[in-house]
C-alpha cells in the first residue's frame, strides 16, 4: 500500500473551524450564509480531489502534533475514511440550504451560534474519518460531542435544558466512562494506538480482556445508540430539523458507528473476533437494538420520534453487518453509512418541511397533506423505500450486501431479523403516506390546495431524495470504496 | 547578567516590594507598574534559566560566593527549571489580568495590596529554586505570611477564614520545620544535596525516618491534602478575587512540588519508596482526597467555593500520581503541576471577571451569563474541559499519564477515582453551563448595554479579557507540546532508577 504525505486531509478538517471566525464576525445574514456555503463547497471539493487518489489504493497521511510517546494527532485518509467523509461533506451543503429555508422560515433566534456550532461539528465530523489513530479518534468525538450540544439545546426552553443534559449524560458519561480507560488499557499493554487493518492486539492482550474491551467500546460509543444506551437520540430531537437531519442521521450517530466498526477492524482485526467468538453477542446486541427499536418506532405519533426510532435500528444494521464478520457484509455495513444517510436525511428534511409549512408534528395530524405538499409527500415516500429497502431506493444495495453476507456467514436467524425488520420499517413508513394521499375528502386535514415549503427547503430534499435513487442505479464511489476498505481488512496478512 | 538569573528572580520582586510601598503613599498609578516591571524580570529570568537548564543540565549559585554546606545556593535542574517558568508565567499574567479588579476592589490600598502580591511571589519563585532546606521554610513563611493578609483583605468572612488558615498554617509550617531540624540532627547539615550524600549511610536510623514523616505531614497539611484541606475552602472563597486567582493555582501547586524534591532529592527514591505499604496507602488517602473532593464539590452553590473543592480533588490527582512510584506517574505529577496551575488560574480569572461585573458568585446570579459575557465565559469552557479532562487540552494528557501510571502500578482504586472524577467535573461545570445558557438574566440592577441585536453584552473590559484569552489558548497551546515537555524536561526530571 502506498502512503503519501499531503496537508490535504489537515486542510479538510481545519476549513469549517476557519470559518466560525467569519460567520460570526459577518453581521449581514447573506453574508454570513455565504461563508457556510464556501466552507461547505471547499471541504467537500477538497475532499472529491482525494477520492481518486484512494480508489488508486493510496493512503494519505498527515501529521498534526506529536503528544504521546509513538501517539501523534494524526490524520490518515483510507477508503473507509473517505466513504463517510464524502457523504457527509456531501449532505452538508444539502443541509446548509435547508438550513437556511427553515432557520429564517421560522424566524429562529441566535442564528449565528446556530451557524458556528455546525461548522465546528463538521470538522469533528471529518476529524472522525481520518484519524489514524485512537487518540485522534477520540479527540474529534469529544469535539464533535461538545460541538453539538448547543445544537441539540438551540430553543434554551426546559425541554431543551433536560434533553442536553441527557444527551451529554450519555454520550460524554459513556466515552469518558468506558472508551477513555479501554483505550489507556490498551495503550499500556501494546504502547500503540495506530490503527492497523487486521489489529494489532492479537496475541497480546487476553481473551477476557478482549471481551471486556470489545464491550468497552462498542457501549462506549453511545453515538452509536446500540440499546440500552440509546435513549438520548429521541431526546435529541428537540433540536431545530437541520440538526437533527444532518447530525442525528449522519453525522453524530454514523460517527458513533464509524467508530465501533473502525474499532472492531483496526484495533482487535476480524480474525482476532473471529477465533474469540465475539460475533455472536454483537449480532444479538445489534438484532435486538433492531428489533425492539422497529417495534417502538410503530408506536410514536411523533414524526421526528419515529425517524428517531427508526435510526436507532438502521444504525445497528451497520453493526450487524460488521459483526457478520464476512466480506459482503462488511460491505453492506459500510455502503449502509451512506445509502441510510441519505434516505433518513430525506425523512428528516421533508418533517422539518412540513412543520415549516404546517405547524403539524405529528403524524396523526398529516391525513390528506399529500394534496397540499405533493413534492415533499413524494420524497418522503422515496427516502421511505430507501430506508426499507425496496428499489429503486439505494438502500436497496445496502440491504442486498448485508443479506449476502448473513449468508456467508452462514447466520440464519440474522437473516430473518433483517427481513423482518423490513417488513416493521414498511409497516411504520407506508402508513404515513398512503394516508397522507389516499383518504377521503371527509378524513383530510388539509385544504386541496397546494401550498409547499419555502423553496430552499425544498430544493434540497428534492436533491437528496434524487440521489438516493441515484445511488440505487449507480453507486459508486461509495460501493468501490466500501470493497477496497473490505478487501483490506478480509485479506490474509 | 545570565550567571545572575537565580539571584534576580527573587531579589527583583523582593526589592520592587520596597519601592511599590512608598509608590502607594506618593503616586498610586506606579504601583502596578513597577509590579509588572519587577515580575516581567522575574519571568524573562526564569525563561533564562529554563534554556540554560536544557543547554547544561544544571545551574547552581552561591548566594553571596558562600560555597554550600555553609552558604545557600540555588539549584535549578529540570524539576525546577519548568515549575519555575509556570509560576513567573502565572504570577505575571496574573497580575496584568487582574489590574482592574485591583482598581476597583482596592481603591486605598493598591500600595499594600501589590506589596503583599509581589512579596508572595517572591516567596513562591525562592521556594522553588533554593536548594537549601533551611531557606525554603524561610521563604515558605514569606509567602504563607503574605497569602494570609491577601486573603484577609477580602470582605465578609474573609478576617476569619484568613485566621483558620494562619492556625492551620502555621501548623503545617512548624512540622515541616521540626522535620527540618530532625535532619539537622541526623546529618549536621541543611543544603539539600548535602544531605542527599550524608543520608544513605543512616537511612536505619529513626531519626531520619522521623524527619520524613513530619516533613510529610507538614506538606500535607500546606496542601491541602484531605483530611487536612479544611481551611482551604473558606479562605479561597471570601478572598479577593485578584489575590485568590493568584494563590489557587501557586500554593497548593509548589507544595506537591517540594514534596518530589524532597522524595527524589533528599530522600533517594528507594528509600521514599522503600516501604510497599506506605506508598500504597498515601496512594489511597489520594483516592480518597479526590472522591470526596469531587462530591463536596457537588453540593456548593457558588462558583468560586465549587472551584475550591476541585482544587482539593486535583490535589489527590498529584499526590497518587507522585506515590504510584513509577515513571508515568510521576511525569503525569509534575505535567499536572503545570496544567493544573494553568487551568486554576484560567477558572479563578473568569470568577473574578464575573465578580467584577455582578455583584456575586452563587449560582443563581450566573443566570444569561453566556449571553452576558461571551468571551469570559468561553475562556471557561476552555478551562473546564481541561479540567474535565477532554483532548487536546494539557489537562487531558497530565490525566492520560496519571490513570497510565494507576494502570502500571496495578492500582486500580486510583485509576477509577480519576474517571470518576472527570465524570464528576461534566455534571459540575455543565450544572453551571446550563444555568448561564438556559436561564435569562434578571439582575436589571447592573448597567447593562444593549447593542444592536438587543442582546446585553457587558463582558470584562479589554485589559482583563486579553489575558484570560492567552491563558485559555495557552491549555490548547500545553496539551498540544505535551510531548516536547515531557521528552525534553519532565523526563530528565525523574532519576533513571524509577521506572
Amino acid at each position: 500500500m502506498e502512503t503519501i504525505v499531503s496537508i490535504k486531509p489537515f486542510l479538510a478538517v481545519i476549513v469549517s473551524i476557519l470559518a466560525v471566525p467569519l460567520i460570526v464576525s459577518t453581521r449581514r445574514a447573506n453574508f454570513r450564509e455565504g461563508w457556510t456555503f464556501l466552507a461547505a463547497f471547499a471541504k467537500f471539493s477538497i475532499i472529491a480531489s482525494m477520492t481518486p487518489l484512494i480508489l488508486d489504493g493510496v493512503e494519505i497521511e498527515y501529521t498534526i502534533a506529536q503528544v504521546l510517546p509513538s501517539v501523534a494527532i494524526k490524520l490518515r485518509v483510507d477508503s473507509f475514511g473517505m466513504l463517510f467523509a464524502l457523504v457527509s461533506s456531501f449532505l452538508w451543503i444539502a443541509t446548509s440550504a435547508y438550513s437556511v429555508g427553515y432557520m429564517r422560515g421560522l424566524k429562529e433566534h441566535s442564528q449565528t451560534r446556530y451557524f458556528s456550532f455546525f461548522a465546528l461539528s463538521l470538522s469533528a465530523t471529518i476529524g472522525v474519518a481520518f484519524s489514524a489513530n485512537l487518540l485522534t479518534l477520540y479527540l474529534f468525538y469529544e469535539m464533535l460531542s461538545f460541538a453539538t450540544y448547543p445544537l441539540v439545546t438551540h430553543h434554551q426552553d426546559m425541554e431543551g435544558r433536560s434533553s442536553g443534559r441527557k444527551y451529554i449524560l450519555f454520550i460524554v458519561g459513556s466515552s469518558i466512562g468506558l472508551v477513555l480507560p479501554a483505550m489507556l488499557f490498551i495503550y499500556h499493554m501494546t504502547g500503540t494506538l495506530e490503527f492497523a487493518n487486521q489489529g494489532f492486539i492479537a496475541g497480546i492482550v487476553s481473551p477476557k480482556l478482549i471481551w471486556i474491551l470489545v464491550l468497552l467500546f462498542v457501549f462506549g460509543f453511545a453515538k452509536a445508540a446500540i440499546m440500552p444506551f440509546h435513549s438520548w437520540l429521541p431526546a435529541a430531537m428537540v433540536a431545530p430539523t437541520p440538526v437533527s437531519a444532518l447530525l442525528h442521521a449522519v453525522a453524530v450517530v454514523k460517527v458513533g458507528v464509524f467508530c465501533i466498526l473502525r474499532v472492531l477492524t483496526g484495533v482487535f482485526g476480524t480474525q482476532l473476533l473471529f477465533s474469540f467468538q465475539m460475533d455472536t453477542i454483537l449480532l444479538y446486541l445489534a438484532s435486538f437494538t433492531i428489533i425492539t427499536a422497529s417495534l417502538v418506532a410503530l408506536s410514536q405519533d411523533s414524526l421526528k420520534s419515529r425517524l428517531a426510532y427508526s435510526t436507532i435500528g438502521q444504525l445497528s444494521y451497520i453493526i450487524l453487518g460488521a459483526a457478520l464478520l464476512s466480506p459482503k457484509g462488511m460491505i453492506g455495513g459500510m455502503i449502509h453509512i451512506a445509502m441510510h444517510a441519505f434516505g433518513k436525511i430525506t425523512l428528516f428534511f421533508c418533517a422539518g418541511a412540513i412543520f415549516v409549512a404546517t405547524g403539524t408534528k405529528n403524524i396523526s395530524q398529516m391525513a390528506g397533506i399529500g394534496k397540499r405538499m405533493p413534492v415533499t409527500l413524494g420524497c418522503f415516500f422515496i427516502g421511505a423505500l430507501s430506508v426499507i429497502g425496496i428499489p429503486p431506493g439505494g438502500g436497496f444495495i445496502s440491504k442486498w450486501y448485508l443479506l449476502l453476507g448473513t449468508l456467508e456467514a452462514s447466520q440464519m436467524v440474522m437473516l430473518f431479523v433483517l427481513l423482518s425488520s423490513s417488513l416493521l420499517n414498511a409497516a411504520y413508513f407506508l402508513p404515513i403516506v398512503y394516508k397522507a394521499f389516499f383518504c377521503t375528502p371527509e378524513e383530510s386535514l388539509f385544504e386541496n390546495k397546494i401550498n409547499e415549503a419555502p423553496p430552499w427547503c425544498l430544493v434540497p430534499l428534492t436533491i437528496t431524495a434524487i440521489c438516493s435513487i441515484y445511488l440505487f442505479f449507480y453507486p459508486e464511489p461509495f460501493l468501490s470504496l466500501a470493497k477496497m476498505a473490505s478487501v483490506g481488512i478480509f485479506s490474509r496478512p | 547578567m545570565s550567571r545572575h538569573f537565580p539571584a534576580l528572580i527573587i531579589v527583583i520582586p523582593l526589592i520592587s516590594a520596597f519601592f511599590i510601598f512608598a509608590a502607594g503613599g506618593l503616586k498610586k498609578t506606579y504601583c502596578f507598574y513597577i509590579a509588572a516591571a519587577a515580575l516581567a524580570i522575574s519571568l524573562f529570568s526564569s525563561i533564562g534559566l529554563l534554556l540554560q537548564v536544557l543547554q547544561n543540565k544544571v545551574v547552581v549559585y552561591h548566594f553571596g560566593g558562600w560555597a554550600p554546606p555553609w552558604g545557600i545556593a540555588y539549584r535549578i535542574d529540570y524539576l525546577n527549571g519548568i515549575v519555575l517558568v509556570a509560576v513567573a508565567a502565572i504570577s505575571f499574567l496574573n497580575l496584568v489580568a487582574t489590574k482592574k479588579s485591583v482598581e476597583k476592589d482596592f481603591t486605598e490600598k493598591i500600595g499594600l495590596f501589590y506589596t503583599l502580591y509581589v512579596l508572595f511571589v517572591t516567596g513562591i519563585l525562592g521556594i522553588v529554586v533554593t536548594g537549601d532546606a533551611f531557606n525554603l521554610y524561610v521563604l515558605l513563611e514569606i509567602a504563607s505570611l503574605t497569602g494570609y493578609a491577601l486573603i484577609g483583605m477580602g470582605t465578609e468572612h474573609a478576617p476569619l477564614a484568613s485566621l483558620n488558615y494562619v492556625f492551620m498554617g502555621t501548623i503545617g509550617a512548624s512540622f515541616y520545620l521540626l522535620g527540618i531540624g530532625y535532619l539537622y540532627l541526623a546529618t549536621g547539615s541543611l543544603n539539600m544535596l548535602d544531605i542527599a550524600s550524608i543520608l544513605p549511610n543512616i537511612f536505619q536510623s529513626n531519626v531520619v525516618l522521623l524527619a520524613f514523616v513530619i516533613c510529610l505531614t507538614g506538606l500535607f497539611i500546606k496542601m491541602a491534602l484531605f483530611p487536612m484541606h479544611a481551611w482551604l475552602p473558606n479562605a479561597y472563597t471570601y478572598s479577593p478575587s485578584p489575590a485568590i486567582s493568584l494563590i489557587a493555582p501557586l500554593t497548593t501547586k509548589v507544595m506537591v512540588y517540594v514534596m518530589i524534591r524532597f522524595l527524589l532529592t533528599v530522600f533517594t527514591p528507594s528509600f521514599s519508596y522503600g516501604s510497599m505499604a506506605v506508598s500504597t496507602s498515601f496512594v489511597w488517602l489520594a483516592v480518597i482526597a479526590i472522591v470526596v473532593g469531587s462530591i463536596l464539590a457537588l453540593s456548593q452553590k457558588s462558583l468560586k467555593r465549587m472551584l475550591s473543592y476541585i482544587v482539593i480533588a486535583e490535589i489527590g490527582y498529584m499526590v497518587g500520581g507522585v506515590w504510584l512510584g513509577n515513571r508515568a506517574g510521576l511525569t503525569g505529577a509534575i505535567l499536572h503541576i503545570i496544567n493544573d496551575a494553568a487551568m486554576t488560574l484560567c477558572v479563578f480569572l473568569v470568577a473574578g471577571n464575573i465578580l467584577y461585573r455582578l455583584s456575586g458568585d452563587s449560582f443563581d446570579n450566573l443566570k444569561g451569563l453566556f449571553r452576558k459575557m461571551p468571551f469570559s465565559m468561553g475562556a471557561f469552557v476552555v478551562g473546564a474541559l481541561s479540567i474535565i479532562g477532554v483532548p487536546p487540552t494539557g489537562g487531558f494528557f497530565s490525566k492520560w499519564y496519571l490513570i497510565s501510571g494507576g494502570i502500571a502500578a496495578g492500582h486500580y482504586g486510583f485509576v477509577i477515582a480519576l474517571l470518576f472524577s472527570s465524570l464528576v467535573n461534566v455534571v459540575l461545570f455543565f450544572r453551571i453551563f446550563e444555568i448561564a445558557y438556559f436561564e435569562p438574566s434578571d439582575c436589571p440592577h447592573i448597567s447593562d448595554r444593549m447593542d444592536e441585536e438587543g442582546k446585553i453584552f457587558n463582558d470584562a473590559p479589554l485589559g482583563m479579557l486579553v489575558p484570560l484569552m492567552i491563558v485559555a489558548v495557552g491549555l490548547i497551546v500545553l496539551g498540544i507540546f505535551t510531548d516536547t515537555i515531557v521528552t525534553k524536561v519532565i523526563q530528565f526530571a525523574i532519576p533513571g532508577e524509577i521506572s
